[in-house]
């Protein structure tokens, strides 16, 4: 940019020699490239202040429009539910195989006082107290005429409630929309379920979460408004349910035992049809969790899938399916099960302490022979036997999806000696729970193939990796199916359903260490129907005692197996089974296995 | 011949004062001024008793109180508007200096009311709030040093300003008073604008905004509380804001009725903070309308005006103020209506107040004074050709 010169210097020379101020022309420059600039810099405040303007206007309409959309909108009580709507009906369902429901939501009413819109303070506590008894005058009273101003005095109203401290007619009691959930079936499937609380909680609605079972585990999916609250359905069959639950409280009375637990699963989709676990609870009202003593003695207490036991007997199937399968024995393989028994210092003993003599492998399952699996366990070998029990889930918590089923870790032996080897191959020393063994027992009876237990439906069975030969499979189910027919578990019997399984009966161990000499566990675990298995159940009672002979019986033949046969014969039609009455296939398998 | 005789009359060289006052008056702005001014009385009424009744006052108070403050508030605008910009000048940056210097003894001298910020003087019959006289003297130092650098061969002035600027937002952030802070930067962030920013900086800056405010987010818990309220969709019904929005709805088109309007008795602050509230519950739609129309027709009357304006002093004052004005009236309603987070902040002469009614009219009279017509030089645009 050429700048204009303030001191030109040809008019500063003519005025010198006119004899005229130059240093006025100077200013005269100066003067006038001052007012240029005033021009230029006005101008070019005339357009931003234009755009300031503009901007002003525009914001000082959206207030006035803003405000035109408020005041035309309808107005709604401060303390009124109209956010509240929108939170209803958020949770899904829950229902069962079927489409029955298992869960679902109702609309209630919490109620909630502000102490400093009350009239009558006194009146009101006395009032309250006459509607709810469990409420306390004095501590409401206090609350009252305390400094608080607002507080909730119940989470969920009756609506013959609702109505009655509606006639209180106090405006400083307030109701504040609620929705909760319900479980119609009470009691039925309670541990399956769990249970919800409210989590945060507003004047106008409260987010209702999970606190345990699948509605903690599927928390948020039930939660999730991109689900569209479609329901969420389990594998469990409701009429099952109720029929299984009924049966084991009268068998779990009968023999008073102080707690049962059973699982039925169909072996070919892992899916559990029905788990009970007893004494249970109501959802609707979950009890509070224990807080001094065992834990395990709450109703809140899974027993199916958190209580982890010595199964006893059950196990040894597993170690003839393992000795099978490397090929140390067949079926007919003659074992000499004579005592005394010493392995690592300790004797291995029989029940009652018997001694049987040469047994078959079949004869010794049929049995029960100790000492018989214990050969056999030496035989495989501590490693392998791990690694078998291992693939078979029994080192880790199932997967199931329920909550607590992550509190369900198997207890191993801290060393995995030869002694172990011995114990765990007829279920000492090695806890899991009465789904482990369910599972387990499925992997037998749908072939060798291994299964993960769901509480989802599947249509569809699952293909896990095979653990063991679909012969060796079939010839454990074969054994099974005899202890059935001739040796311990013949009160299990159900006829036309061909009924197998392997009975436990495991002496409970002390808290202080050792065993109780009259406390047991008795398990058993069976699969039908034997000639095209179908389902697994595994029936589980906490100190069983049958007293209709002369001395108290304790095995699982006289407890658990008798529940178990009532259970299978009450349950199978409902599953859809046809009893087969043909003798025809009945001598089939008395034939194969001679 | 009677002239050669006697002498010429005395003609007075200079236009009598309030002739001229009156004549070169944008009377435009001061009417609306004064619509607002009485619109804050009638709204006084209605608002303060249930106050008054609570501190155990007469009904009307506040309402006297107001009036009171009100008079003397006008009697400062007149006065002021009939000053000539560079008196307007001189005394506001005396004004300038000496609010700056309450401001730095607040936090030895100051009280909080219980309002967990201290930002007054109690004097026993009254409060001062020296932030609130503090604000037009700013603007009236920042736009004298800005216009300053425009000179040839003047001082650095814009960089002094900002300087100034950011020391006077960064005392009131430590009050904490974050609305007055927004307000210091925003007007100065106008006047800068208006002197010629560059472009490519007003964007740098808005960002830097954005950046300091989460800044404050974060280490205020004052304050991310008052965002947080703001930010959630579900607003609590049982909040100032709540009631506010609640009220709004209530009034409709014509409002309840004078006298008849509840957010009165549930809002603490419904006689400043949130006097709008109040305004459209007992009248409705209608009046909160006029009294946006007319804040709108403040500013607008004033920028159009001072878009004539060759002195570059007087142009980024008069914008200053009036954009001060007409922002702290928009943070005000905006909030009632919950497009801005809630932030104390009084709606200028209608809400009640002592500090800030004065302080308002102090200016108003300024920014009155600075959009007087004056000589603009037309002749001198219409020989060159550029008169338009």
């Amino acid at each position: 940019m050429i700048r204009k010169p303030l001191r030109p210097l040809a008019t500063i020379i003519k005025a010198r020699a006119t004899g005229q101020n130059p240093d006025a022309i100077e200013k005269e420059n100066i003067r006038k490239r001052h007012e240029e600039m005033r021009d230029t810099s006005r101008v070019r405040a005339e357009g931003r202040l234009l755009v300031l303007g503009v901007a002003f206007l525009a914001a000082f309409s959206v207030i006035g429009i803003r405000m035109a959309g408020l005041a035309g909108s309808e107005a709604a009580e401060p303390r009124a539910s109209a956010s509240g709507a929108r939170i209803l009906a958020q949770r899904a369902d829950i229902v069962d195989r079927q489409g029955r429901i298992l869960a679902t939501n109702l609309e209630t009413f919490s109620l909630y006082a502000q102490p400093h819109h009350m009239i009558d303070k006194e009146r009101v506590a006395k009032e309250l107290v006459s509607i709810f008894p469990d409420l306390n005058e004095q501590r409401l009273l206090k609350d009252f005429t305390g400094k608080r101003k607002f507080l909730w005095v119940r989470k969920k109203l009756s609506p013959e409630q609702k109505q009655l401290v509606h006639d209180i007619g106090d405006p400083g009691l307030l109701f504040g929309p609620r929705e909760m959930r319900l479980y119609p079936n009470g009691k039925l499937a309670a541990h399956i379920l769990g249970g919800a609380g409210f989590g945060r909680e507003g004047v106008n609605a409260a987010e209702v979460i999970g606190v345990a079972g699948v509605e903690k585990t599927f928390d948020e999916a039930l939660r999730d408004p991109a689900n569209g609250g479609k329901a969420l359905t389990l594998s469990i069959d409701l009429t099952v349910q109720a029929a299984i639950e009924r049966v084991l409280y009268g068998g779990m009375k009968l023999l008073n035992a102080k707690g049962a637990a059973s699982v039925l699963m169909d072996v070919h989709t892992g899916e559990v049809l029905s788990l009970v676990s007893l004494p249970d609870f109501d959802p609707n009202d979950r009890p509070r969790p224990l807080v001094e003593g065992d834990a395990a003695d709450s109703p809140l207490f899974n027993r199916a899938l958190q209580g982890v036991y010595e199964l006893g007997s059950t196990y040894k199937i597993f170690t003839a399916a393992q000795a099978m399968e490397l090929g140390l024995v067949n079926a007919n393989t003659v074992i000499d099960t004579k005592g005394p028994m010493k392995v690592g210092g300790h004797r291995i003993g029989e029940f009652q302490n018997k001694n049987y003599g040469k047994l078959s492998v079949t004869d010794i399952i049929v049995k029960s022979s100790n000492r018989g699996t214990g050969r056999m366990a030496l035989e495989i070998g501590p490693k392998r036997q791990q690694e078998f029990l291992k693939t078979l889930g029994l080192f880790e918590p199932t997967p199931i999806e329920i909550v607590e089923a992550s509190g369900g870790q198997p207890l191993l032996p801290a060393k995995w000696t030869d002694l172990s080897a011995v114990t765990v191959s007829y279920g000492h020393g090695l806890s899991s729970t009465p789904l482990h063994l369910a599972s387990a027992y499925a992997s037998l009876a749908n072939g060798g193939l291994m299964v993960k237990p769901t509480i989802l439906k599947r249509t569809s069975p699952q293909e896990g990796p095979r653990v063991l030969s679909e012969r060796v499979a079939a010839e454990s189910v074969t054994m099974l199916r005899k202890v059935v027919t001739e040796g311990t578990a013949s009160f299990g019997e159900v006829p036309g359903y061909y009924v197998a399984g392997k009975t436990g009966t495991a002496d409970k161990p002390k808290p202080t260490g050792g065993y109780y000499d009259d406390k047991v566990i008795n398990t058993f675990a069976s699969v039908f129907p034997a000639h095209d298995p179908k389902y697994v159940l595994v029936v589980t009672l906490d100190e069983p005692v049958e007293t209709s002979g002369k001395k108290p019986r304790r095995t699982a033949g006289w407890t658990a197996v008798p529940v178990a046969a009532e259970i299978i014969e009450r349950v199978a039609p409902l599953l859809g089974l046809r009893p087969q009455v043909e003798p025809v296939e009945l001598t089939d398998i008395t034939l194969a296995s001679h | 011949m009677t002239e050669m005789v006697y002498g010429a009359l005395p003609v007075r060289d200079v236009e009598p004062i309030l002739p001229k006052w009156w004549r070169t008056l944008d009377k435009w702005t001061m009417s609306c001024i004064l619509m607002l001014f009485g619109i804050g009385l009638l709204l006084g009424l209605a608002a303060s008793p249930p106050l008054a009744e609570k501190n155990g006052f007469d009904h009307f108070h506040y309402v006297l109180r107001q009036s009171v403050f009100g008079g003397a508030a006008l009697i400062a605008m007149f006065t002021t508007s009939m000053m000539s910009p560079k008196l307007v000048r001189r005394l506001a940056v005396l004004g300038f200096l000496g609010a700056f210097l309450a401001l730095l003894m607040l936090p030895f001298f100051g009280t909080d009311f219980g309002k967990g910020a201290v930002r007054w003087y109690s004097l026993g019959f009254a409060s001062i709030q020296p932030s609130e006289f503090l604000k037009p003297g700013f603007v009236v130092v920042a736009a004298w040093l800005m216009a300053a650098s425009q000179e040839i061969n003047g001082p650095p002035g814009k960089l002094w300003s900002f300087m100034l600027t950011v020391t006077i937002a960064l005392i009131l952030v430590m009050q904490p008073d974050f609305g007055q802070a927004c307000l210091i930067l925003f007007a100065w962030g106008v006047m800068y604008f208006i002197a010629g920013a560059p472009m490519a900086l007003l964007v740098a800056m808005m960002c830097l905004v954005i950046v300091g405010g989460m800044v404050a987010y974060n280490s205020s818990e004052h304050f991310a509380r008052r965002i947080d309220g703001f930010l959630s969709t579900d607003v609590d019904p049982t909040t100032q804001l709540g009631y506010a929005s609640n009220a709004i709805r209530e009034g409709g088109f014509f409002g309840v009725g004078v006298g008849e309007g509840q957010v009165k008795w549930s809002l603490p602050d419904a006689h400043t903070d949130f006097i709008i509230a109040v305004a459209a519950e007992e009248y409705g739609l209608v009046l909160v309308l006029a009294i946006i129309v007319l804040y709108a027709i403040i500013v607008a009357r004033s920028f159009l005006r001072l878009m004539r304006e060759r002195d570059p002093f007087i142009r980024l004052a008069g914008t200053g103020l009036a954009a001060m004005f007409g922002v702290q009236a928009m943070i005000n309603m905006g909030v009632a209506v919950r497009l801005l987070p809630a932030k104390g902040m009084t709606l200028p002469f209608v809400s009640y107040g002592g500090s800030s009614l004065i302080a308002g009219g102090i200016a108003v009279g300024m920014l009155l004074a600075f959009t007087r017509s004056r000589p603009q030089g037309e002749i001198g645009d219409i020989l060159r050709g550029h008169y338009r």
